[in-house]
């Protein structure tokens, strides 16, 4: 086994070497190298056939028609294409937006941008279990609404929002629905033609292709159109210019065929480790599972060890690659703002670690990792005072701490 | 973020880690900061007659730096006068620590903890 061991898949993944190989060969003087858009040569010719072979195999992965894939950079350039464009473009019809307060930054940033400019937005709470309340939803909706925003996957804590209910209610709203799919796809069946889904967002880098490429799903019926937000030579039908990187799509659409082909098995292999891990974690008192457990994809485990600081925790972990909820490294002191839309207090929400696992990890691996755990949360709480008071049965929440 | 070799061995090897009865008139208790601000530091001083600091244990919820800043208050105070004690600056943990810029407001805290315990201290013998 090798340490560090990685179990921070939702962050990033390793390049898939099957995925790496075929991109290699669009690179060098002897592979494909040309520009897709160079029409008078066979170099141009070559390039632009691979690009729209993988343009097929990721519109394949969505049951969508490749003429729906926009590239990009990625899934923060796809947010912002869709919400500004869309926004912008249709802001004669209303100048309200819908979103979520668990979002990427990509998607609440955007927002905040378009606040700025004169556009109202809701940013709506979640329940608990970290899923949006649909009566909520609906009524938050407004005949000016002109743009919902809601993610597939939460990043953080897996948690998989039901973007079929929603996009029938922004349909039946004339409401334009885009869904960040960044976390989704290749871990939960997409179907465009069942879903009401105008606008959605992808990277490659989420699931096993290169960092540096993505793309937006823009519907054709009823056709969505948008304001673009890069200029230049009219590539991708005006919606985004600039030269296409033929590797990296190329990676990319490898990357959605090898999902497309593996996601079934892949998807209860890791659910298997996810379990085990989970299974191992709760033997400890006092965990908290944050985001709901059933509508969850399969490799997120998101848990607080209560009475346990965070970023102490991921040094004890100095041997796998986690995630902390505890911003405490970014001096700002701030927890997770994901967990505090879910309620959890402060203590829980500074003690919370993301472990996602993917492709590579071992049974092996998750058995380690259990162990390691169990070690530091001991090790840990013998050394916390708060873990000694509640032991005692002091309540902390009536405790007057001296804030700093 | 990387830490420094000595913050690291005061969190693989805490110095002192525990408690001693609140209750004993001869221990001074300070706790500081708050779970909500991601750290909370209890320090616990054992101190004779003659106003010597004989042992001290802490108890510390926080990054490592939290940790290695309590733990070595806990060497540093054993030994001094409740007064040379309360001389202990956080720039000096800080400094024999090697904590970044971010990293200060733990030295702080442990600074705080030892004058909250002296406090204590003083509380009880009036």
């Amino acid at each position: 086994m090798k340490l560090p061991i990685y179990l921070d898949y939702s962050a990033t993944t390793p390049v898939d070497p099957r995925v790496a190989e075929k991109m290699m060969q669009c690179l060098t003087p002897d592979g494909v190298f040309g520009n897709p858009a160079s029409r008078s040569h066979r170099f141009g010719w070559q390039a632009e056939e691979l690009v729209d072979i993988a343009r097929g195999q990721i519109a394949d992965l969505l049951n969508a028609d490749p003429r729906e894939i926009v590239f990009t950079s990625g899934a923060t350039e796809s947010n912002n294409l869709a919400i500004k464009g869309a926004a912008r473009f249709y802001q004669k019809k209303g100048k309200h937006i819908i979103t979520v307060k668990t979002e990427h930054k990509a998607v609440l940033d955007t927002c905040r941008e378009l606040e700025r400019q004169g556009f109202e937005v809701t940013y709506l709470d979640v329940k608990e279990d970290g899923l949006i309340d649909l009566d909520v939803f609906k009524s938050a909706l407004r005949e000016d609404t002109v743009l919902v925003s809601v993610m597939h996957v939460n990043n953080e804590i897996g948690v998989i929002q039901d973007i079929k209910t929603i996009g029938e209610l922004c349909r039946a709203n004339k409401t334009v629905f885009h869904v960040d799919g960044a976390q989704s796809a290749g871990k939960v069946d997409i179907d465009m033609t069942e879903l009401k889904v105008d606008l959605m967002s992808f990277s490659a880098h989420k699931i096993y292709g290169p960092k540096g490429i993505g793309a937006l799903y823009v519907r054709r019926k009823p056709r969505i159109r948008l304001e673009a937000q890069m200029h230049g030579g009219g590539h991708e039908r005006g919606f985004r210019s600039g030269t296409l990187p033929t590797h990296q799509i190329v990676g990319m659409g490898e990357a959605f065929r090898i999902a497309k082909e593996e996601m079934q098995s892949e998807n209860e292999r890791v659910m298997a480790l996810r379990n085990k891990l989970l299974a191992g974690v709760q033997k400890l008192d006092e965990v908290y599972i944050n985001g709901d457990l059933e509508q969850r994809v399969a490799g997120n485990l998101n848990v607080s060890f209560n009475f346990v600081e965070g970023e102490s925790l991921i040094m004890a972990l100095k041997d796998m690659a986690v995630s902390s909820g505890s911003a405490c490294t970014s001096a700002s002191l701030e927890p997770s703002y994901v967990l505090r839309a879910l309620g959890r207090n402060d203590e829980l929400a500074h003690s919370s670690i993301r472990f996602s696992i993917g492709r590579f990890t071992t049974e092996e691996e998750i058995d380690y990792v259990i162990s390691v755990i169990q070690d530091a949360i001991e090790k840990l709480r013998e050394m916390s005072p708060l873990w000694e008071m509640f032991k005692d049965g002091v309540d902390l929440s009536k405790v007057d701490w001296v804030h700093h | 973020m990387a830490y420094s070799d000595k913050v690291i061995d005061h969190y693989e090897n805490p110095r002192n880690v525990g408690s001693f009865d609140k209750n004993d008139p001869s221990v001074a208790t300070g706790m500081v900061g708050a779970p909500a601000c991601g750290d909370v530091m209890k320090l616990q001083l054992k101190v004779s007659d003659t106003g010597v600091i004989e042992d001290a244990k802490f108890k510390t919820y926080g990054c490592g730096s939290a940790i290695a800043s309590s733990s070595l208050v806990t060497e540093w105070v054993k030994g001094k006068s409740l007064d040379e004690a309360s001389s202990i600056k956080n720039t000096d943990i800080a400094q024999e620590l090697a904590l970044p810029p971010v990293k200060i407001h733990c030295s702080i805290l442990a600074e705080d903890a030892i004058k909250a315990a002296i406090e204590d201290y003083k509380a009880k013998r009036k």
